[in-house]
Order: structure tokens, then C-alpha cells, then sequence
């Protein structure tokens, strides 16, 4: 089943939770919604599985008009961030809950939803806890009985809502790599949102960026990492620092010096150049794009961090160095980027250009 | 092994002196006066106890204060619960009033009540000259009455768990594809049940004991609507402590006995489910 | 757009919304309002000169002032209990602490009729200290300290109610602040635990204090219905009701119904405005 959205609109009195989105969600892919909180992921979630009415554009499972239907209609999974187990129901029954509630021409008999919720404890790899309470079991633990009775009403897409949020790191490294597992195995189209870009990155074939009720970007992992479409992807995703630039004919300068970049696809005018620590080298003042004095040095993990100072203003640029350079606080030094980007520092501008 | 200890050590200082005078002031004001009771009644002996307790006049008093109070508290569950919805979860012109009117029942004392009631169900009063049947003076008096004074523990037992009921347990249900009455009936209703069941006790406990509404409106005929406290107050004023501390007893062990299940009920929601009450 | 399609999923149609409301207003104005109503109607039956004339009758007078000294006798008894059970309670952690909060709850769920009895089988004529009290010339069934005692009994629960949840949910970390800071354990509980809790233990207050000058069934018990001595307002109401005397019976009510709604009110006011100062119970 694939996902259209089309100019979604939701206002919550002033501010906008979604802003004329439009996004493709492909039949099998496992996508995130990636942002802060804020920026409308969970309004697009919610608005997908029927839980928010939107206040204009479409909504297509297929080619039919989602938002013609109720949630019951829907048909799809939903995976509570706090999992909403129903307290008063052994796993069993929460599983089997959406099975029994179905009209008695749908309604599997007893056997057949037997049959089907211990199966699901066994892909979950629950079995033998049917007969516990939910409070009986631990955060893990819940979070797969939240997913099994989402998966029991076989549902047309499976949206989850932060599902690793309420567990600690270790718990929730684990229940990443088998979420992509039992994704594989069932093939279901599944949204999830996260603010988490780690989560993101690694367990989703294409992450969507949202910001402010704009989606700012959808591509792979690899795609938002190392080409980000907008400033703010490229401040949210990963590490990077910029600088103010002025983009004259595409030619990028600090200070009214050039600097010896490529030629920027840019409008001319001031503009900021986004560079990652990891993409910074040191070399010689000659020939390097910028030079600077190192200000701060500091040891992180297998790394060290440098703090340089370009310009004639008081600009800093981070660099991921090995552990072994040879620099010192007070040294100048040359600049190089293996990769870097340049974005119009007028976000109207950009999104005209874009 | 460490000795267990009555208490946790903390800092703070003056539990030994607030903690002796509570019990002090308990024992001296709730509990030696109620062992009085039960002290009076036991010397009485079983034989002499059995005989008061089954004495028929008493017997039927403790019947229509029981039956009453049950089918009174049964009202107010069905229609606390609907009241204690409407205000929790929707929004309507003259909620916060209706809200404060729920407290009337603890805030009006009983014997402004009681005359109140019999005012209006009095064959000549505002409602009694309209029905074609007698309600005061008669048991469904009593029932009025003790559906006047229950009310307020099912929607204020109710309101706190229905105000913290997590909206997603709802969101949850319709996603599966439950309906809304599915979703109402199989979710919602089975989570506010201790509470319900709590409300529902603590409204037949009140009603049970309750006197200052009732006897305005009862009509007070033996066998038919005379309450067991009533029957106490006789037996007090023709001196017969004997009896008046044997119907107390029971009325006393039956209200413990509730008490008590109360407490097992929301002990055990909270261990199964996770949750106070 | 398609709104109207859809219903909200976590809310009744709007058919059921309306009969619950409907229902809900029904019974509440049927049970609760219309007898509240009555007794101002009635009172005021024969104009409002009939109404204050009410008031002049001295028996009437020496009820209001015998309500008056129960209540400030009870209730202050009841507030310091109050204050030190809470301490106990929601500041420690003692083994037996349910109990403790169980019995406190007792009063609750006996009878005002049984409570008033306990009194007189320990001490009315033929209780058990009745004898040894008429041998010195005391009298406590039928005298102000019965009634008194008879009070306290059942306004007992009302202020340690009140303030045990929410200095509960304050934890004792605002104490233990205040002792590192060099405070005494008297000074700490005035300039740090009583603040905390001051909306609550003023809602407390308000409660026990109605209750107090309306309770009937234990009063009855232990008064002796001794006119212009030992008759209390609401035992002055039954009295008047009963002599068929009924405007001066409504209207001696309406003086309770009004005390009762003014403490409802400020209940009210009370949990609008502060709230978050009291305990979650009372938060809407």
C-alpha cells in the first residue's frame, strides 16, 4: 500500500502544525518523520492514522480518499508512545482486541484468533507472557505487545509514534535492529516518527526532515547526511558549523576575501557556508581555502576537537582531527573542506531558489 | 540480617510527638467510644444479642435500611457515572456550576435536607401533590432521600480517574477498529471499574447509616419505613441500651465489613493494574 | 471540509453527547437543586418580615449561640489532630501507616446516630462511667460537652483528609532544606510545611466547620433536646418542623443551606484559584 500526501494543512489556533506537505510514502519502505518536537511529525502521523482532521489537502492509501474514512476504517496499525495498553486486559486479550471488536461477518472465530495472537507473541518473541498484565511486564517488554496488537488487525500501514522514546539506550539499541527485523519479515509500509537522527539514520530506508510544519527534505540516510537541502538540515542532522558568507556570481568570500571554493549554484548575496568538523583538514596557510588560529583544543573520544578562528570577525570553525595532529592554542593554521554547502541567509530566498 | 524498623530514620524531628498525639486523640475520641459499643453489646452475650438482632421490628429496620441503601447506591452508580462523563469530558454552558451543585449533598446539613424533601414529596408538597402515588412516608421516601445523599461519592470517587484516563487507550481502540460503544464499553468502562465500585460503597455506606435526611420524609412506620439508626434513638430514649448497642454493633460490623472491601478493591486494582484506584 | 464526516475518535457522537448532558442536568436539578431551591421558597412562603421574625424567637437565638461555641471548640480540636496526623503520616515512612490512615477514616463510615450512642453508652445514665459522673455532679449526655464530643467525632477525618494527599505529594524536601539551613523543627513546620499547604488546610477548615454546625444525627443523640439549653440549630429546625411551624423551620434551614453554599463557594473559588496548591483531588 502506498502513502500519498498531498498539501496537508493543519492549524492549531495560531500557529501552523503542517504546512502544505506533500510527501510519497512507497509501498514496504520503513520511513521516518525526523524532527523536533514541534515540527508537526507527530500531527502528520496522527493525521494519516485518523486521529487529527486536517484542515485541507489529501490523504491517499492506494488511490482512495483516506480522509473519507474514519479511524476504524482506516485500517491501520498505531503504536502509542507510551504503547497504550489496555491495563485491564492480560497480553492475550490486548492482543486479540482488535480481532474481537471486528463485526460478527469479519470476526475470526476463538480458535482462529488463538491461533493468530500466539503467533504474533512469537514473532515478538513474547510466548509464554499471554497471561500477564500489562504492569506485570517491563518497558521492552510492552512496547512489543503494543506492536503485536497493532499487527493483528493486519493493517494496511503501521505507524508508530516515538516507540523507542520511553526506553533506556540499551533496551532501545536492541528493539531497533529487531523493529527493521520484523519489518523485513512482514513487509508492512511502516511510518515512524523519532527525534532521534540516529534512530533515523539507521534503522529507516528514507527519512523526512520536518521543521516548523515544513517538510524540509526526504531521501535516504545517506542523501540527508551528506547532500542536506536546507540550512536547517543541515543543523539538525549531524554536526556543522557556518560561516557568513557574501556569494558574488557564485564565488563565496569571507570578509571581502575570496575563498578558494567551486562556484556555488547560489543567488548572489549574503549567504552562510555550512562545513562539518569531520570534513575540515589542516594544512599549510598556502593555498588553503581559509587560514585561522587555533583557539581551543579539547580531546573527544578517538578524536580531537579544534576550535579555529577565521576571518576578521570573531567566526569559528569546529574540526574533527586524528588524535595525533601536531597543533597547539596560538598556532595559525591553513583550512581545507573536503565538502561543504552554502545556503542564501534569507530563508525566503532559499525556499524560492529550492 | 537487620532488624526491621517501625520507622525509616529522617531528619526531620517532632514524629514522636505528633505521631503520640494523634494516636492519643483518636483512641480517646473515635476508638474507646466505639469499643464502648462493642463492649456493651458483647456483654450482652450471644444468646441475648441474636435474640435483639433478630427481634422481627429490628430486623426489618436493618432490611430497609440495607435494601434501600443498596438499590439507592445502584441509582447513583448508573447516574453518577453518566454525570461525573458529562462533566469530565464535555463542555457545556453552566458546567462549573453543575459541578459545584454535585457537592450540595455534603454541604447542605442533613435535617435541611430532610425537611426540604419532605416539602416536595409531602402528598401536599411541590412534586407530591402532582403524583398519583405517595413517595413521602413511604420507603421510596427513604429512597429519594438516600439517592440525595449518595450522589456526591460515585462523581467525586469517578472524576480524578476519568480526568486522568489516557486519551491514547481510547486512540488505541480505534485504530484497532473498535466502535465507539465497542471502544466505550470494552476499554473505557472495564478501567473506571474499581473506581465505580468504590464510589458505589462508599454511597451505601453513607447511606446506611444515614438518619437527618430520612426521618423527615420516612414517615417512621414500623416494619415498613423505619431505619435500624432510628430504631437505635428509640431504644436510647426508652433506655434500652441493650438494644440500641446490639443494632449499632451490626450496623457497625456490616459498614467494616465494607470498609474493608473497599480497601482490598483498590489494593488489588493496584497491584494488577498498575495504578491507584 | 470532510469534518463533519468524521467523527472525533475519542468522543460520542454528538446525539449521545447531548442525552448524557440532558440526563446529567435532569437528575442533578431534579435531586439536588430542587430540594436547595425549596428551602428558600419555603422559607421566604410568608414574605421576608415572617422570614426575619423567625430569628427573634429566643430559642432560636440560644441555638444559634450554642452552634456557634461547638464549632469553635470542635473545630480547633480537630485542626490540631489534623495537622499532627498529616505530619506523621506524609512525612515519615512507619510501618502500620495504612492502618493509621484507615482508622482515621473510621468516623466516616459510622452512622452519626452510632456515634452519638458511643457517648452515651460511656457516659449517659446508665453508661459506663454514667454513675460515677452523677456521684460528682457532672454531666456530659444532655450538656454541652456531649454535643461537643459528639461533633468532634464526626468532623474528625475533614482537616487530616484534606492536607495528608498533598503534603504527600510535597515530599520532604523543602524540610530537610530548611533544617540544613540551620531551622528548628517548630520553625521549619511554621515558615515552610504551613505555608505549603495553607489552601488546603483553609478548605479543610470550611469543611469541617459546615458540617460541624449542621451535623444533626449524632447531636440528636446526645443533646436531650432541651429547649433554649441544649438544642443546636439543625435539632431547633426539627423542633420547629415538627410543632408545624414551618416558615421559622425553613428559615432557620435557609440559614444552613446559606452557610453551606458559601463554603461551597469558596470551595470553589478555592480550587479555581489555587489548585495547583492543593492536592490533585482537587485539581480540574
Amino acid at each position: 500500500m502506498d502513502l500519498k500526501i498531498r498539501n496537508l494543512r493543519k492549524d492549531y489556533g495560531r500557529f501552523p502544525a503542517l504546512n502544505g506537505v506533500n510527501l510519497d510514502i512507497r509501498s514496504g519502505e520503513l520511513i521516518a518523520l525526523l524532527g523536533p518536537s514541534g515540527s508537526g511529525k507527530t500531527t502528520l502521523l496522527r493525521s494519516i492514522a485518523g486521529l487529527e482532521i486536517p484542515d485541507g489537502g489529501q490523504i491517499l492509501f492506494g488511490d482512495e480518499d483516506a480522509l473519507q474514512k474514519s479511524v476504524q476504517e482506516r485500517n491501520v496499525g498505531f503504536v502509542f508512545q507510551s504503547y497504550a495498553l489496555f491495563r485491564h486486559m492480560k497480553v492475550f486479550d490486548n492482543i486479540a482486541f482488535g480481532l474481537r471488536v471486528r463485526d460478527r461477518a469479519r470476526r475470526p472465530a476463538e480458535g482462529e484468533i488463538r491461533r493468530k495472537v500466539l503467533e504474533l507473541l512469537d514473532l515478538v518473541q513474547l510466548s509464554g507472557l499471554e497471561g500477564r498484565y500489562p504492569a506485570q511486564l517491563s518497558g521492552g517488554q510492552r512496547q512489543r505487545v503494543a506492536l503485536a496488537r497493532a499487527l493483528a488487525i493486519e493493517p494496511q500501514v503501521l505507524l508508530l509514534d516515538e516507540p523507542f522514546g520511553a526506553l533506556d539506550a540499551q533496551v532501545r539499541k536492541e528493539l531497533r535492529r529487531w523493529l527493521r527485523q520484523i519489518h523485513d519479515e512482514t513487509g508492512h509500509t511502516t511510518v515512524f516518527v523519532t527525534h532521534d537522527q540516529e534512530e533515523a539514520m539507521e534503522l529507516a530506508d528514507r527519512v523526512a526532515v520536518l521543521h516548523k510544519g515544513d517538510l524540509q527534505q526526504v531521501g535516504t540516510p545517506d542523501d540527508v547526511y551528506d547532500l542536506p537541502a536546507t540550512p536547517f538540515v543541515y543543523a539538525f542532522i549531524g554536526e556543522s558549523t557556518s560561516l557568513p558568507v557574501t556569494i558574488s556570481r557564485g564565488q563565496a568570500s569571507l570578509d571581502g576575501r575570496p575563498l578558494a571554493l567551486d562556484r556555488f549554484d547560489a543567488p548572489d548575496g549574503p549567504a552562510r557556508l555550512h562545513i562539518r568538523p569531520q570534513d575540515v583538514t589542516i594544512q599549510s596557510e598556502d593555498g588553503a581555502v581559509l587560514t585561522g588560529a587555533v583557539v581551543g583544543l579539547r580531546r573527544s573520544g578517538p578524536y580531537r576537537r579544534a576550535d579555529i578562528s577565521v576571518g576578521a570577525g570573531h567566526a569559528r570553525i569546529e574540526a574533527l582531527l586524528p588524535p595525533d595532529v601536531e597543533i597547539a592554542i596560538g598556532d595559525r593554521v591553513g583550512l581545507a573542506f573536503s565538502r561543504s554547502a552554502v545556503f542564501p541567509e534569507d530563508e525566503k530566498v532559499l525556499r524560492k531558489a529550492a | 540480617m537487620k532488624r526491621q524498623q517501625f520507622r525509616t530514620p529522617s531528619a526531620l524531628p517532632g514524629f514522636g510527638m505528633a505521631y503520640g498525639f494523634a494516636w492519643a486523640y483518636l483512641g480517646l475520641v473515635v476508638l474507646i467510644p466505639l469499643a464502648a459499643v462493642a463492649l456493651y453489646a458483647s456483654s450482652l452475650g450471644p444468646a441475648r444479642f441474636m435474640q435483639i438482632a433478630t427481634e422481627p421490628r429490628t430486623f426489618a429496620a436493618l432490611k430497609v435500611s440495607f435494601g434501600l441503601s443498596l438499590l439507592a447506591a445502584a441509582l447513583n452508580a448508573v447516574f453518577g457515572l453518566l454525570i461525573a462523563w458529562a462533566l469530565t469530558r464535555y463542555r457545556f454552558p453552566g458546567r462549573r456550576l453543575l459541578d459545584a451543585a454535585v457537592d450540595l449533598p455534603f454541604a447542605l446539613p442533613t435535617a435541611v435536607a430532610g425537611i426540604a424533601l419532605s416539602a416536595i414529596y409531602a402528598p401536599n408538597g411541590w412534586i407530591g401533590a402532582l403524583l398519583p402515588f405517595r413517595v413521602a412516608f413511604t420507603p421510596l421516601g427513604i429512597f429519594i432521600a438516600l439517592v440525595f445523599i449518595g450522589l456526591p461519592f460515585v462523581v467525586r470517587t469517578l472524576q480524578p480517574v476519568m480526568a486522568d484516563l489516557d486519551r491514547e487507550l481510547e486512540e488505541a481502540s480505534a485504530t484497532l477498529g473498535a466502535t465507539r460503544a465497542a471502544t466505550v464499553f470494552r476499554v473505557v468502562l472495564p478501567t473506571l471499574l474499581p473506581a465505580l465500585l468504590t464510589g458505589f460503597a462508599l454511597a451505601f455506606a453513607r447511606a446506611v447509616g444515614e438518619y437527618g435526611s430520612v426521618i423527615f420524609i420516612a414517615g417512621n412506620i414500623p416494619y415498613v419505613s423505619e431505619i435500624a439508626p432510628l430504631l437505635i434513638i428509640m431504644r436510647l430514649e426508652e433506655f434500652d441500651y441493650a438494644g440500641a448497642t446490639a443494632i449499632a454493633t451490626v450496623m457497625l460490623a456490616l459498614s467494616f465489613a465494607l470498609l474493608f472491601a473497599v480497601n482490598l478493591l483498590e489494593s488489588w486494582s493496584r497491584r494488577r493494574l498498575g495504578h491507584a484506584r | 471540509m470532510r469534518a463533519e464526516v468524521i467523527a472525533d475518535p475519542t468522543s460520542e457522537s454528538r446525539l449521545a453527547r447531548f442525552a448524557i448532558i440532558l440526563l446529567s442536568v435532569a437528575f442533578l436539578a431534579f435531586f439536588l437543586i430542587l430540594p436547595l431551591g425549596a428551602v428558600f421558597v419555603e422559607a421566604l412562603r410568608k414574605g421576608l418580615e415572617t422570614y426575619f421574625e423567625s430569628f427573634s424567637d429566643p430559642d432560636t437565638i440560644s441555638a444559634i449561640e450554642l452552634t456557634v461555641l461547638v464549632a469553635a471548640i470542635a473545630v480547633p480540636l480537630n485542626v490540631v489532630f489534623g495537622l499532627a496526623a498529616s505530619w506523621a503520616i506524609a512525612k515519615f515512612d512507619f510501618r502500620g501507616k495504612s492502618f493509621f490512615v484507615t482508622l482515621i477514616d473510621l468516623p466516616f463510615s459510622v452512622s452519626p446516630v452510632v456515634s452519638g450512642l458511643c457517648y452515651v453508652v460511656l457516659f449517659g445514665a446508665q453508661g459506663y462511667f454514667g454513675p460515677w459522673l452523677a456521684a460528682h455532679d457532672l454531666q456530659i449526655i444532655f450538656a454541652l460537652p456531649g454535643i461537643v464530643l459528639a461533633t468532634v467525632f464526626v468532623t474528625f477525618p475533614f482537616v487530616a483528609r484534606e492536607l495528608i494527599p498533598l503534603m504527600q505529594e510535597q515530599g520532604t524536601s523543602e524540610e530537610e532544606a530548611a533544617l540544613s539551613l540551620g531551622a528548628g523543627g517548630f520553625r521549619t513546620f511554621w515558615s515552610v510545611t504551613l505555608p505549603n499547604v495553607r489552601w488546603a488546610l483553609l478548605y479543610g477548615v470550611l469543611l469541617c466547620n459546615a458540617r460541624a454546625m449542621g451535623e444533626f444525627g449524632a447531636v440528636s443523640v446526645v443533646s436531650g433536646h432541651l429547649r433554649g439549653l441544649t438544642n443546636t440549630v439543625p435539632l431547633q429546625v426539627e423542633i420547629l418542623y415538627n410543632d408545624y411551624n414551618f416558615v421559622a423551620a425553613f428559615a432557620v434551614a435557609s440559614v444552613l443551606a446559606g452557610l453551606g453554599l458559601v463554603t461551597l463557594a469558596i470551595k470553589s473559588g478555592l480550587e479555581w484559584r489555587y489548585g495547583d496548591e492543593m492536592s490533585s483531588a482537587h485539581r480540574r
